[in-house]
Formats: C-alpha cells, sequence, structure tokens
C-alpha cells in the first residue's frame, strides 16, 4: 500500500481524484508520487491519453463521413454527423456574423470534443480505474493503489484551462484583426467611461483599463471553471455514491440520468460562449 | 489549482484538433449538405414547373379533344346532309323512271290495243261479211249491197 493512503473512504476519493503524472527527475521518466516534486513539468498522462484519444475518435468519426460524404441520400452516420455539424452551423449563423472559416470548425470540435470527454463521466467510476490497476498489478508489478487513471479529462483544471486559454488567443487575435492594435487599445482604455474633455479622460483611463481588463480576463476563467467545476462536482458525487454500497444502484441511475442533462449542456455552454465571446471580440461596436 | 505542462499538451492539441476539423472535416461536410440543398430546391422547383407543364398539357388535352369533338360532329352531319340528298336524288330519279316506263308502258298497251281492237273490228267486219253473205246468199247481189256493208263495218 502506498505511504500516506490508508484504505478509507476519503483515501478512497483522493484515489480517484488524483491523475497518473509522468515527470523526469534527473534525467530518467518517473511516475506518479515520485514527482511531487515536479512542479510545473508534469504531465498528466491519463489526461492527456484520454483527451487525445478522444480528439481523434471524434476527428476520425468525422473524417471518415466528410471523406465518402454523398450528396444523395445520406447513410445513417452520415445523418447523423449531418446533424450535428448542421446543429452547430445554425448556432453559428445566428450569433457570429462575420465571416470566418475558423469559427464553425473550432465550435464544432469544440462541443465534441468536450461532449465526448464529459460522456466518460458517464463510465461507473470503479471500472476503468480498476482495470487499470490491475493491469499495472498484473504486468508491470505495481503496486494497484499506486495506479492512478482519471478517466473524465474535462474534471482535470489543466484540460480545461488549455481550451479557454485557447479561445482567449483566439479572441485577442481577433480583436487586432478586426479593430487594429490601437482599436484593440482604444476599446480596452476608452471604455465604458468616456468624456469629452482630454484631461478627465486620461484620468479615466487607467480606471478604463482596469474594468475592462478584468472583463476580458475573467471570460477565459468562467469558461475553465465553468466546465471544470460542473464535472468535478459530477465525477466527485458518482465516487460518493460508489463508495456507499448496495444502495448506489438507484442512486447511480438517476445521477447519470441527471449527469446526461449535464455533460450535453456543458459541451453547449462551453462551445456557445466561445462563439459569443469571438463574436465580441469581432464586433467594432462597443 | 494544480496548473502543469499538460496544458500546454492539452493547447498543443487542441489547435491540432482545430486546425484538422477545419482543413479536412468541416468543409467536405458543409459542401455536402449544401449541394445537397441546392440539389433538393432545383427538383422542388423542377417538380413545380413540371405540375405547371402537366395542367397546360391537361389543358391542351382538353381544348384539343373539344375541337376532335366539334370536328367528328360536323362530319357526321354533313355525312347526314349527304346521305339525305342522296336519298332523295335517288328517289327522284327512280321516281322520273317509273314515270318514263310507266308512260311508255301506257303507250305500247294504247297502240297493241288499238291494233288489236282494229283486228278485231276487221275480222267482226269479215264474220258478219261472211254471215250475211250465207243468210242472204241467193238474193243479195255483193256488189249491189257493198256500200251497206261497208257502213255497218264501219258501225262495228
Amino acid at each position: 500500500m502506498a505511504a500516506g493512503e490508508e484504505l478509507t473512504l476519503s483515501g478512497h476519493i483522493q484515489h480517484h481524484l488524483t491523475n497518473a503524472k509522468m515527470c523526469t527527475v534527473d534525467g530518467s521518466v518517473v511516475f506518479n508520487k515520485a514527482c511531487s516534486e515536479a512542479g510545473f513539468w508534469t504531465w498528466h498522462v491519463d489526461t492527456l491519453a484520454w483527451s487525445i484519444g478522444l480528439g481523434i475518435l471524434f476527428l476520425w468519426i468525422f473524417r471518415s463521413v466528410a471523406k465518402k460524404a454523398s450528396v444523395g441520400v445520406p447513410g445513417k452516420l452520415q445523418c447523423f454527423v449531418e446533424m450535428v455539424v448542421e446543429f452547430v452551423a445554425a448556432n453559428v449563423r445566428d450569433t457570429y456574423h462575420g465571416k470566418s472559416k475558423l469559427i464553425a470548425p473550432l465550435a464544432l470540435t469544440i462541443f465534441v470534443w468536450v461532449f465526448l470527454m464529459n460522456l466518460m463521466d458517464l463510465v461507473p467510476v470503479d471500472f476503468l480505474p480498476a482495470f487499470a490497476g490491475w493491469v499495472g498489478a498484473t504486468f508491470f508489478g505495481m503496486d494497484p493503489h499506486n495506479v492512478y487513471m482519471k478517466i473524465v479529462p474535462t474534471t482535470d483544471i489543466n484540460m480545461t484551462a488549455a481550451l479557454a486559454i485557447g479561445v482567449f488567443i483566439l479572441m485577442i487575435g481577433y480583436s487586432i484583426r478586426i479593430k487594429g492594435v490601437l482599436g484593440f487599445i482604444k476599446e480596452l482604455t476608452l471604455h465604458p467611461f468616456n468624456s469629452s474633455n482630454i484631461v478627465v479622460q486620461i484620468l479615466l483611463i487607467p480606471f478604463n483599463l482596469l474594468l475592462e481588463t478584468i472583463a476580458l480576463v475573467s471570460k477565459p476563467f468562467s469558461l475553465a471553471l465553468r466546465l471544470f467545476g460542473n464535472l468535478y462536482a459530477g465525477e466527485l458525487i458518482f465516487i460518493l455514491i460508489g463508495a456507499i454500497g448496495l444502495a448506489q444502484l438507484p442512486l447511480h441511475f438517476v445521477w447519470a440520468v441527471f449527469h446526461i442533462l449535464v455533460i450535453v449542456l456543458q459541451a453547449f455552454v462551453f462551445m456557445m460562449l466561445t462563439i459569443v465571446y469571438l463574436s465580441m471580440a469581432s464586433s467594432d461596436n462597443h | 489549482m494544480n496548473l502543469n505542462a499538460t496544458l500546454l499538451g492539452e493547447l498543443i492539441a487542441f489547435t491540432v484538433f482545430v486546425l484538422f476539423c477545419m482543413k479536412f472535416v468541416w468543409p467536405p461536410l458543409m459542401n455536402a449538405i449544401e449541394a445537397r440543398q441546392q440539389k433538393i430546391a432545383d427538383g422542388l422547383a423542377a417538380s413545380d414547373r413540371a405540375e405547371k407543364d402537366l395542367a397546360l398539357a391537361q389543358d391542351k388535352a382538353k381544348d384539343q379533344l373539344k375541337d376532335a369533338k366539334a370536328q367528328a360532329a360536323e362530319i357526321i352531319e354533313q355525312a347526314r346532309k349527304r346521305e339525305a340528298k342522296m336519298i332523295e336524288e335517288a328517289a327522284q330519279k327512280a321516281n322520273a323512271e317509273r314515270d318514263t316506263i310507266l308512260a311508255q308502258t301506257k303507250a305500247e298497251i294504247e297502240a297493241e290495243r288499238n291494233r288489236l281492237r282494229e283486228d278485231l273490228r276487221k275480222q267482226v267486219a269479215a264474220l258478219a261479211v261472211a254471215g250475211a253473205e250465207r243468210i242472204l246468199q241467193r238474193s243479195i247481189d255483193e256488189a249491189a249491197h257493198s256500200d251497206i256493208l261497208e257502213k255497218l263495218v264501219q258501225e262495228l
């Protein structure tokens, strides 16, 4: 048994909520607890593997449909894929009025990818971690309690933050592309308070800058933390329900049914807010 | 919070996925959808057009049918008239012929009767003369009484 982790409820939960880590210490690759001192250069291999795997799954399915997409009568899979694409395209059309080749595929990627990652939340909480523990113990001679496997990438703040930062970079990029650097700076400094008196205006600039910067930076924060918080809490409740013995079955069912709504909704909200933020970044009128 | 290098990895993955989606997934799917929409719109327009054409053709066919019916009625009417005329002509011709034949026959009969009557009168006269001759053989001189006999013959 791993040091500092007893077979208690909190230990069990702790085990479930810990990512599999990988890092290099003194030139050699080490895992998990050995990485406690590695700081920033730690890789969550489970998050990376599951998220990239799911992303490739998404792109593989959609690409295989896109390759043989027929103009005539579509097959069932093509119908489904086109339905998703149409849904995303309709949302983008309604919200984003500029011309951009990037927004719609971006929204589609976010929607489907986040949905698939959230969907992992519906896999019973102990299945894959227990399987990973068994594999680790059988083939690598590891202590199963030292094998970590967190299968829902969106319960990892790194995942959601990466998405949010990606969107944030695009927001700034679009702002500068549409309004120019000067326009972007003006937007940050001359709103929401402005005055025709130049002296007053100059006095107002730091205040405006503070407000606008907070407004700007709060967007990626809210994106990342909303998704992370919802999924982390949902996962935690699954783990708690899973720890109460036989009575878990009806509770699991109820929570899972509710969670079906949550995972779709969170994926949709992330996509929608991305479109809205980018549309705000590309519009001139403040 | 537990931010670490995973974030960079995910950021790269995110970028790659979005770019892949933008290059290889979205355009063909959107093209297929839009092309199909166009195709369906064209098909609907064509069906509308065909419907209009059909109505037009039906109207035309109805008109033609009406014309044909009128024409047929006219032809029948003409034929009937001609038939009546032909019958009338034939009847007239037959009547005329009948009249001719009748007149001819009457004339022939008349001629025959006249001839027969003449013959008969002659024979009766001869007979009467012969009878009178026998009765009056001795007393009457043929030459003396010939005028009387002639008169008798005239009266028969």
